[in-house]
């Protein structure tokens, strides 16, 4: 709307100048260039391997490489077929895979979810002692890179205490290796997420709260019935930004997971590993693992890029 | 909600509660808050302490020591005797120093400024420009494992780069097997990194921009200031505190440089790729050596926090 008007103002004002009329066009010309160029370069910089990915997986290996030299390598031409999808899915535990992540991702963002915001409704909203020294120390601990403690958190998880069934009965056995838990349980509570929840919750009005604790509401009906169904923006904020790492796990369930059956997509992908891949099988996996997260991030492209500017709140 | 009808009925009985009982209520509430309070960050605080707070404090004491990932044998004290190897005696170690310290010393100031000029571009008031913001950000969400392997294909003696090098160039400059080549390996990461994260710093460089008015451009551009005038004394000013965060974030996450090099080189050729966490992983992880892991993992450690340290320093003393 806004640029029609400017535009038809600009109009008006060229036809008023008359001799004005040609520099004028000229010059919103070089601005419009200016300004288009450089993004429409760096626009194929940045989607040039991935449109190479996803059209390379529906060739054959032999005209991947054939067409490498050609424009053809970006264009879906020649022998065309789903080929590549079905033998990675003969050869691969594809689907296996992927249900592993669906189910690592979606506890460790849905629990997240609940434990986190729990915690920045009680650091937010109530009074208790020790509740600064908390707040602090979660604080602190974002400076805590996950490389850092990887190394001792396997130590540290493979003497851990679990229940195992012998014989039908439940019996403890130590170590944490080689389950879904272990991919699971040490990333449902998150610093940044409470971080991100205390602040958000901290700007609902408290009136909200004392009106309901007159009405006789405890603060457990409090954080359910008012905070959450307020919250919405923050709760989408969290569950995209601890969704991305999740999905994307590698280091971790690397070292911790070695049974094939346990294993996430990124991991995976590790049947690829060797001197001379089949190229084609290789960008068919990649592609099938990476579409989905494609396709949610444009659906929801609007909250994902005010979820990561918001993550720069902590400078 | 139900609630009200239950609470109004005691309170409104002939004879209200005495003050005392009224007081009590009030403690007891009072009391009941914090009840809900440690009940409700229990489970975080739990969980926090179980694999935040003890696995740093493990990184701590087990670089004391030899401890082994699987050993018969209980872990020994062996005082400083990890660090020494790694400073001394381990070559590798000194080489995966120097590789992160280069990594994150052309990355930093790369990425950085690319992002604020994608910022600056995609913040222009143009048609589309929400599309090339999206476009931007797609590496960005696509998992750095297939970006590795992808880019590994493209990066081979007869791959995609050099083909388009060679085309753009019209065959003047010929290409080399850049992964298998020790003097371009490291390069070859730093474009592909960058590459991948660079938009993730755009959306934050942006929402910087778009925090400065619009008056203060108008005034200066009353005043007559060129674009680079603006720039230089209306947006960067403006854009402390962005700078603050993403040269933190950036160097934090070059220093921890791991995946491309797992997935692409691992570590070779000739250890030109090597870095601090991959060399940890290999030794506290694939040989076992928990205790010099762990030594290794604090010393990546000790420089992301006296990098934090030192750049925020840096940036309050100039304000």
């Amino acid at each position: 709307m806004s640029t029609s008007i400017a535009a038809r103002q600009g109009a008006a004002r060229e036809r008023r100048h008359g001799g004005d009329a040609d520099a004028a066009a000229t010059r919103r010309r070089r601005r419009l260039l200016v300004g288009y160029v450089p993004m429409v370069l760096l626009a194929l910089f940045f989607l040039f391997p991935l449109v190479f990915m996803f059209v390379s997986s529906l060739k054959p290996d032999a005209q991947i490489l054939s067409d490498i030299g050609s424009p053809q390598a970006f264009l879906p031409v020649g022998d065309i077929s789903g080929q590549n999808y079905v033998d990675v899915f003969d050869r691969v535990p594809v689907v296996r895979f992927v249900l592993n992540s669906v189910l690592v991702t979606t506890l460790i963002v849905g629990l997240g979810l609940v434990v986190n915001s729990m915690a920045g409704f009680a650091l937010s909203r109530l009074e208790w002692t020790g509740r600064k020294v908390v707040l602090t120390m979660i604080i602190a601990t974002l400076i805590v890179p996950f490389e850092t403690i990887a190394i001792p958190m396997v130590y540290w998880v493979s003497k851990l205490p679990t229940v195992v069934l012998e014989n039908g009965l439940p019996m403890y056995d130590f170590g944490w290796l080689n389950s879904y838990h272990v991919q699971i349980v040490p990333f449902i509570a998150n610093a940044f997420s409470i971080f991100l929840f205390t602040q958000y919750f901290s700007t609902i009005p408290r009136s909200f709260d004392e009106a309901a604790r007159i009405d006789g509401a405890g603060w457990f009906t409090i954080y359910r019935r008012i905070i959450v169904p307020l919250s919405g923006p923050a709760f989408a904020t969290v569950a995209i930004l601890t969704f991305l790492p999740a999905w994307n796990q590698y280091l971790w369930p690397l070292m911790v997971v070695q049974q094939e059956d346990l294993r996430p997509v990124m991991v995976g992908m590790q049947y690829f590993f060797q001197v001379n891949p089949a190229w084609g099988e290789v960008m068919a996996y990649t592609s099938l693992i990476t579409l989905p997260v494609l396709v949610m991030f444009l659906a929801f492209q609007r909250a994902f890029v005010s979820s990561i500017a918001s993550s720069g709140v902590k400078g | 909600m139900a609630i009200p009808t239950q609470q109004v009925a005691p309170q409104s009985l002939p004879g209200s509660p005495p003050p005392s009982r009224r007081r009590r209520r009030g403690a007891a509430a009072a009391r009941g808050g914090s009840r809900s309070a440690y009940a409700m960050v229990a489970p975080a605080a739990f969980l926090l302490v179980l694999f935040l707070v003890i696995p740093v404090l493990l990184a701590f004491g087990l670089s004391f020591t030899n401890a082994r990932l699987i050993s018969p044998n209980p872990p020994r004290f062996v005082g400083l005797d990890n660090f020494v190897r790694a400073f001394t005696s381990d070559p590798t170690f000194v080489r995966s120093f120097i590789n992160t310290f280069v990594f994150a010393a052309v990355v930093v100031p790369v990425q950085a400024a690319l992002a604020l000029f994608m910022a600056i571009l995609v913040n222009q008031k143009l048609r589309g420009v929400t599309w090339f913001r999206v476009i931007f950000f797609v590496p960005v969400v696509t998992s750095i494992v297939v970006i590795s392997i992808l880019w590994d294909f493209m990066y081979q003696g007869d791959g995609l780069i050099n083909s388009m090098i060679d085309t753009l160039t019209f065959g003047a400059f010929q290409g080399t097997d850049w992964l298998g080549n020790p003097s371009t390996a490291l390069g070859a990461i730093i474009v592909l990194s960058i590459w991948q994260a660079v938009g993730f710093h755009m959306i934050i460089w942006l929402s910087g921009l778009q925090t400065i008015p619009e008056e203060l451009y108008e005034a200066a551009r009353m005043d007559g200031a060129n674009a680079w005038q603006q720039f230089k004394d209306v947006t960067w000013p403006g854009l402390r505190s962005t700078m603050v965060f993403i040269l933190v974030t950036i160097t934090i996450a070059a220093l921890g440089l791991f995946v491309q090099i797992d997935v692409m080189t691992q570590g070779g050729p000739r250890n030109a790729t090597t870095t601090l966490v991959f060399h940890a992983v290999r030794k506290g992880y694939r040989e076992q050596e928990t205790g010099y892991g762990a030594a290794i993992s604090l010393i990546f450690f000790v420089i992301v926090l006296v990098i934090a340290l030192v750049q925020r320093f840096l940036t309050r003393e100039k304000d």
